[in-house]
């Protein structure tokens, strides 16, 4: 393991406050560990994510104007801890509730809905998320469900600004929602990745062979097979996305009703011709930018060829895995609101623009 | 000691801190087993989180008297250290295992296999699963199993718990040909199969250590 770390027991630590001192302008907490807008906020819903480290700039990158408005840092890829969160969101609480966006990783739904517990118990109005767009894994019968991946990024972008437009909660977990729903993502991998805790790669590939329908962790993903070229690997994954049905399953949420966790069943999208949509050629932190312009290339060809007309497009390192060579793609169906907040201007570390 | 009768079977609360400081000691130990199991089925972190929970665990341990409340602190120190999804998995566990000993200074065996059955519906509900889907629960249920069949039969808390261990350790070799259905490894699918689940051996060492905790106190 070649890496830039002092101790590998204190990285998150110590690049948490690099973090601070590069962005000022955002509040780092340490103990527990969690980074927030300066003034917390005041009158709207503050929209609060989290997850492992590693996926930089997922998720503390997002955290500012116009975005998210605190981020909980697990260990390098663990889920952060049900105090994280209740502290953040104690911090950032404008006295309008609080929306969780989680990615659908067991660690990380369990740990949130925790929390969600205990800041209720403090009378704070809290509903979560989940994202769940990874169109890799068929279904959620046997499984965990569909990971959560690049669409974490439309819907942390659109509800912060659906918040600065002054959405309440209801309709800011109903717009949540929809995003998740719009959205489908596949990733790959060239190379494994190594944590700083372990020191070894998470597996074990030959130099002409790829994993495809990847997550974020390091994983192996649902299929290996011997490399191709960067059209047909593109081909694959888009061909995948554009062409997943209708995928139906249960998530769990809180009903304020009820007051209690229900499973409600949730239907995705499909892709028609027609459609527009906003676009993440994402890299999974070792593909150079040159090589993600190859991808989106042949990603808008494939598009287009099913009648899917790219009107937003994100090209570089959004939601990583370490030092993982690959790429995800995501496909956002993008209608007239999730576009005007997807305009909407945003100012933080790794997503800027309108300001 | 080798009488059986239950009379002087009772479990002290000095048994069950060294439980704890025996399941740090082998948690440390199997540290790296332990994420070598996690590592081709999920995402290598195993062994380090339920050291680092453990850790804190035994820092947090007084010589207080009051079973319910070590176990409710366990709880919460591994709930705000190990993260992932063992972290309220295990926390749950110990949340709900320590509920009705509250106030109490040493378990009977009968209080065991409450503990246990207790601690596993908290985490089946956590969790929503179900014995087979390869999780802990693999080795947790068929323990308390044992453990609640030998109380029947009037067997001590050491000679119980030996059973509950052995029991575990079957479970959770029992969980090697078996398909995930929760948590990371599920997104392997087939691929999941032939590896013993890590939450499963975590689970045996844990009992393991309260089986040996257990023996020597009561000798």
């Amino acid at each position: 393991m070649k890496k830039l770390i002092n101790n590998a027991e204190d990285v998150t630590l110590e690049q948490l406050k690099g973090f601070g001192l590069a962005h000022p302008e955002i509040e780092v907490h340490f103990d527990p560990n969690y980074v927030a807008v300066a003034g917390g906020v005041q009158n709207r819903v503050a929209v609060v994510s989290g997850g492992g480290a590693g996926h930089e700039p997922l998720h503390g990158g997002y955290v500012g104007m116009g975005m998210l408005d605190a981020a909980c840092p697990g260990q390098t890829f663990t889920s952060p801890t049900p105090d994280q969160m209740y502290e953040a969101g104690k911090a950032v609480n404008g006295g309008k509730g609080i929306l969780q966006i989680i990615k659908n990783y067991t660690g990380d739904v369990l740990n949130f809905r925790m929390a969600a517990d205990l800041l209720r118990d403090e009378g704070i109005e809290v509903r979560n998320v989940v994202i769940d767009d990874d169109v890799a894994l068929k279904d959620s019968l046997y499984t965990a469900g569909r990971r959560g991946l690049g669409t974490t990024v439309i819907a942390e972008k659109v509800c912060g600004a659906a918040s600065q437009e002054g959405y309440d909660l209801n309709q800011l977990a109903a717009l949540c929602k929809k995003v998740n729903i719009h959205g489908k993502s596949m990733g790959m991998a060239l190379t494994p990745c190594t944590t700083p805790q372990n020191g070894t790669p998470s597996f074990e590939l030959a130099d002409d062979e790829m994993e495809i329908g990847i997550g974020i962790h390091g994983e192996p993903g649902t299929e290996r097979m011997p490399i191709k070229s960067a059209d047909e690997i593109t081909e694959i994954l888009a061909t995948r996305i554009l062409e997943d049905g209708a995928y139906t399953r249960e998530l769990t949420e809180w009903d304020p009703e009820k007051g209690d966790w229900v499973d409600v069943e949730v239907k995705d999208i499909t892709f028609q011709s027609g459609d527009e949509a906003i676009a993440i050629v994402n890299s999974m932190g070792a593909t150079p930018i040159s090589e993600l312009y190859t991808v989106y290339a042949k990603l808008a060809e494939v598009a287009e060829k099913h009648g899917v007309k790219i009107v937003r497009k994100l090209v570089g390192h959004y939601i990583t895995s370490l030092e993982m060579a690959g790429v995800s793609i995501t496909l956002v169906k993008a209608d007239e609101e999730i576009l005007r907040l997807y305009d909407a201007p945003v100012n933080t570390p790794a997503l800027r623009w309108g300001v | 000691m080798s009488d059986t009768t239950n009379s002087e079977a009772a479990v002290s609360a000095a048994a069950i801190r060294l439980w704890l400081q025996k399941s740090a000691d082998v948690l440390a130990e199997k540290r790296a087993y332990l994420t070598e199991l996690d590592s081709p089925i999920g995402d290598a972190d195993h062994g380090n989180n339920m050291d680092r929970g453990f850790k804190a665990v035994v820092a947090t341990l007084s010589d207080k008297e009051d079973v319910g409340a070590v176990l409710k602190a366990v709880a919460m120190t591994l709930i705000s250290k190990v993260g992932g999804a063992s972290g309220p998995l295990y926390g749950t566990f110990f949340l709900d295992a320590g509920k009705p000993f509250a106030g109490k200074a040493e378990l009977e065996p009968a209080d065991l296999v409450t503990m246990f059955e207790d601690g596993i519906a908290g985490v089946k509900k956590r969790g929503r699963a179900e014995p087979g889907m390869k999780t802990m629960l693999d080795a947790q249920i068929p323990a308390a199993e044992a453990l609640k069949a030998a109380v029947a039969e009037g067997k001590s808390a050491v000679e119980a718990l030996k059973a509950a261990a052995e029991a575990a350790e079957e479970g959770m070799k029992a969980t090697i040909p078996m398909q995930a259905q929760r948590g990371r490894a599920s997104y392997l699918g087939e691929r999941s199969i032939d590896h013993q689940d890590p939450g499963a051996t975590s689970s045996y060492l844990i009992i393991r250590a309260l089986a040996d905790a257990v023996a020597e106190t009561s000798q």
